[in-house]
């Protein structure tokens, strides 16, 4: 139901409900169905499940994503002042 | 591998759970419904760093623990037809009938082939025009789009030996189960992200708001579902219930219109019977009228089945999230991952078999 | 060598393929002998062409067989003939022997193309010479069209043991470190890849190799390794929970230490499988007390078969009999033997 894995997209051929493509996954190709995200290009990712793109993986949010995970600790910061020593400790710690 | 291996950072994940443990002031009982996400959990150990306050309960998401036993029992004869080539995922293989399973018609002689997409299964067909070829067409909404465009393959080009034996399950309908049951205990939901790929979250909004249940949208990588934990947790903490998305990156509200538009021509809803938890109104897509002619249970006319379910096997309630496997009678005796009862625990990420893992173990800590 | 440019050593009677009188034991089976095994093959006792070879030992015997039946019979990195060698020779140096050695026993099905058999043969005879290790006896069968795979081989090993060399699963101790001679699952996923319903694009090699070299290395430092091991089916999570019950011993492992290839991680990321539980033929799990670690590290560095070599875990005392390992985000979990074949899963 579930396993759907990031691929990129290297190859394109034929369009609409017969639009197939390879998908790059760290050096392992596998020709997939792109009927399913016509408006993909070359270069783009995709979440590849049982040999289907099931949707085009939305870049930007993911970069967005992980900077809000890594902004978390600054954001409480500001709100507590003691925490803001060990934050700061562990900031340190975390740049070694 | 890009995209993923960020998503495991141990650092940020530690910051997660810290955070979660920050914020949480009372028990509370949240389900992950897809079976990818128990075995993510599982696998990276989360439910076990999580604050002991924060119980995870794993949900009836793992279509291969909840398709209905007449239906693998209708699989495994038709696979051990002569001249049937029966193609399948290999998460069935193991899943036990009334008695046997794929594995063991195999072995006696049964094609059985495992395929890794329902487009393998159509060429399968291509190329052995004197065959019957037939996949078995299980999973969630998120693989009912590629079997669709199987049987759409097959029908635009006539291949009249090809048939697939449906068994399509839908989440929201089991949300709603699981909360109209009166022992349950859930509290929050964290919906099955590549499930949201396919459908989006529009349906999970009326769910919100008719049971007061928080419900977000959850990837499968530890920073993910730790995110979605913890979004849930601060929403049953501020007394919010509402749907929120944690996998923005693969998720978008709508969900993926082409998809949808192939699953509206090629499946009609109907009532499901779930494997232990009984019939679950609409819950389930069958073949429409167009599709009829690939449909392996009308192709393959199977005499009355007598579904024996082991007396002692309690998967349904462990599915339900009103027992923890550990308390069932059988779990560790007479049902192991050797010998098991129920698809529980067979299955990866099964409940039962996950908590076999853990029950023999209980001296282990879950950090140094 | 591959299919299309193998040639025939010396000139068969016109059978492209086997035939049911190649294990006849008449005409056609001495012909096989005479134009394909013993050129491949050749040596002074098997040109004896006896009914058994007769050897010369001295000291300890290791003694081992082992059945290769590996479908597709061709794969990236390697083929079963290859593969049969390999494993001998390592089931034999595990032991802590010298490999010397070998029978082949051929179970051919009918029809099986005569231009696979050569390649095959062919890549026996150079895994052979690789390993140091002589082919002394043999036999072939064929069986019936649709009753064999194709091939089947059977070799059987013989070695000398090293002096003072007691190696086996019981002698695992708390505090021993646990080293792999590099990455795991390469193997399997080669097979996968190639699988009927399963195949994809990479390159992903098979590791098929003999380590007796590389032990014999290993155990010429003097180091106090207690048990060695290929993790062959079943992967390291396979030969690591036979060694824990064994030796009734607990052993806890580093994930983050497995070193596995980013493109066989990627492959077992597509399939939904885990590389501890995927099958490896050139590599080898030693368990070394403590102190002797580097020494190990250093000697199975310097061949190019442990170029990878690492430490991946510990044996303890706790948990006795169970195989446990450290998450990246600091969990334990329990690493359980497979119940039968690990599957590709969409879940």
């Amino acid at each position: 139901m579930c396993l759907g894995i990031p691929g990129k997209v290297i190859e394109i051929t034929g369009e609409g409900v017969t639009m197939t493509g390879k998908v790059d996954f760290d050096g392992i190709v596998k020709e997939v169905s792109l009927a399913y995200v016509p408006d993909i290009s070359i270069g783009d990712y995709a979440i590849i499940h049982v040999g289907f793109a099931i949707t085009q993986l939305d870049e930007k949010a993911a970069l967005d994503t992980l900077a809000h995970l890594q902004e978390i600790e600054a954001i409480e910061v500001e709100l507590d002042p003691d925490a803001a020593l060990a934050a700061e400790e562990a900031i340190a710690k975390g740049a070694e | 591998m890009k995209y993923l291996d960020e998503f495991r950072d141990s650092d940020l994940a530690r910051r997660l759970l810290d955070d979660i443990a920050g914020i949480t002031t009372k028990h509370h009982v949240l389900m992950e419904v897809c079976g990818g996400q128990t075995h993510s959990i599982i696998r990276n150990g989360i439910d076990r760093l999580l604050p002991d306050d924060i119980e995870m309960v794993h949900g009836p998401g793992c279509p291969v623990c909840v398709t209905p036993l007449e239906t693998i029992d209708k699989a495994l004869e038709i696979a051990s037809r002569d001249g049937v080539i029966f193609c399948s995922f290999g998460d069935m293989l193991r899943v036990p009938g009334s008695g046997r399973d794929l594995f063991s018609v195999k072995s006696t002689g049964g094609d059985v082939r495992i395929v890794y997409s329902p487009l393998d299964a159509v060429q399968i067909a291509r190329d052995n025009p004197d065959r019957e070829v037939v996949f078995f067409g299980i999973g969630f909404e998120t693989t009912a789009p590629a079997n669709a465009m199987a049987l759409y393959q097959a029908k635009q080009e006539g291949l009249t030996n090809f048939s697939m034996l449906v068994s399509h399950v839908l989440v929201p309908p089991a949300m709603r189960a699981i909360l109209d049951s009166p022992t349950n205990r859930v509290e929050a939901f964290l919906a099955a992200g590549h499930v949201c790929s396919v459908m989006g979250y529009e349906q999970y909004y009326p769910i919100a708001e008719q049971y007061g249940t928080p419900i977000v949208v959850t990837g499968f990588e530890p920073l993910d579902l730790l995110q979605g934990i913890k979004m849930a947790v601060l929403q049953l903490e501020e007394g919010r219930a509402e749907v929120e998305n944690a996998y923005q990156r693969a998720v978008k509200r709508e969900g993926n219109l082409p998809a949808q538009q192939m699953l509206a021509d090629v499946f009609v809803t109907i009532d499901r019977k779930w494997r232990g938890i009984g019939a679950i109104p609409q819950s389930g897509w069958a073949l429409g009228a167009d599709y009829k002619a690939f449909d392996a249970a009308e192709r393959f006319t199977v005499t009355d089945i007598d579904t024996i379910e082991s007396p002692l096997c309690h998967a349904g309630e462990v599915l339900r999230g009103t027992l923890k496997p550990d308390q069932c009678p059988a779990f560790g005796n007479e049902c192991t991952p050797r010998t098991p009862l129920g698809a529980t625990m067979v299955s990866a990420e099964g409940a039962c078999a996950a908590y076999y893992l853990y029950g023999r173990f209980k001296e282990l800590e879950a950090t140094p | 060598m591959t299919i299309e440019n193998w040639t025939c050593p010396m000139p068969l009677r016109d059978h492209p393929t086997i035939v049911m009188g190649h294990g006849g034991g008449g005409q056609l089976s001495a012909e096989l002998i005479e134009h394909l095994f013993l050129p491949a093959f050749g040596n002074g006792e098997l040109a004896e062409l006896a009914d058994a070879a007769v050897l010369d030992l001295e000291g300890s015997i290791s003694f081992s067989t082992d059945t290769f039946t590996v479908h597709p019979r061709f794969f990236p990195g390697g083929d079963i003939g290859e593969l049969a060698i390999n494993g001998t020779v390592n089931d034999v140096a595990m032991r802590g022997a010298v490999p010397r050695y070998l029978s082949v026993g051929l179970i051919l099905e009918e029809g099986l193309p005569m231009a696979e058999l050569g390649v095959i043969v062919n890549s026996m005879a150079k895994a052979a010479e690789h390993a140091g290790v002589t082919i002394v006896t043999g036999d072939t069968k064929v069986v019936d069209r649709g009753h064999g795979d194709g091939i089947y081989i059977n070799t059987t090993g013989i070695g000398i043991m090293r002096e003072g060399a007691d190696i086996r699963p019981q002698r695992a101790t708390p505090g021993d470190a646990i080293i792999v001679s590099g990455t795991m699952g390469d193997h399997g996923m080669a097979i996968m890849s190639v699988r009927e319903g399963l195949e994809f694009e990479a390159s992903i090699r098979s590791d098929s190799a003999a380590l007796n070299h590389m032990i014999g290395d290993v155990l010429d430092t003097g180091a106090d390794v207690h048990v060695l091991r290929d993790p062959t089916r079943g992967g390291l999570a396979a030969s690591l929970n036979e060694i824990a019950k064994a030796a009734n011993v607990g052993v806890l492992i580093e994930e983050r230490a497995i070193p596995v290839d980013r493109t066989v991680a990627a492959a077992c990321e597509m399939l939904g499988m885990d590389p501890m539980y995927v099958a490896n033929e050139g590599k080898v799990v030693a368990f070394v007390a403590a102190d002797d670690a580097d020494r190990v590290l250093n000697a199975m560095r310097s061949h190019p078969e442990g170029v990878n070599a690492t430490i991946v875990g510990a044996v303890t005392d706790t948990h006795r009999g169970m195989v446990a390992a450290r998450t990246p985000l600091g969990s334990t979990r329990v690493v359980d033997m497979q119940v039968g074949e690990q599957l590709p899963r969409i879940c």
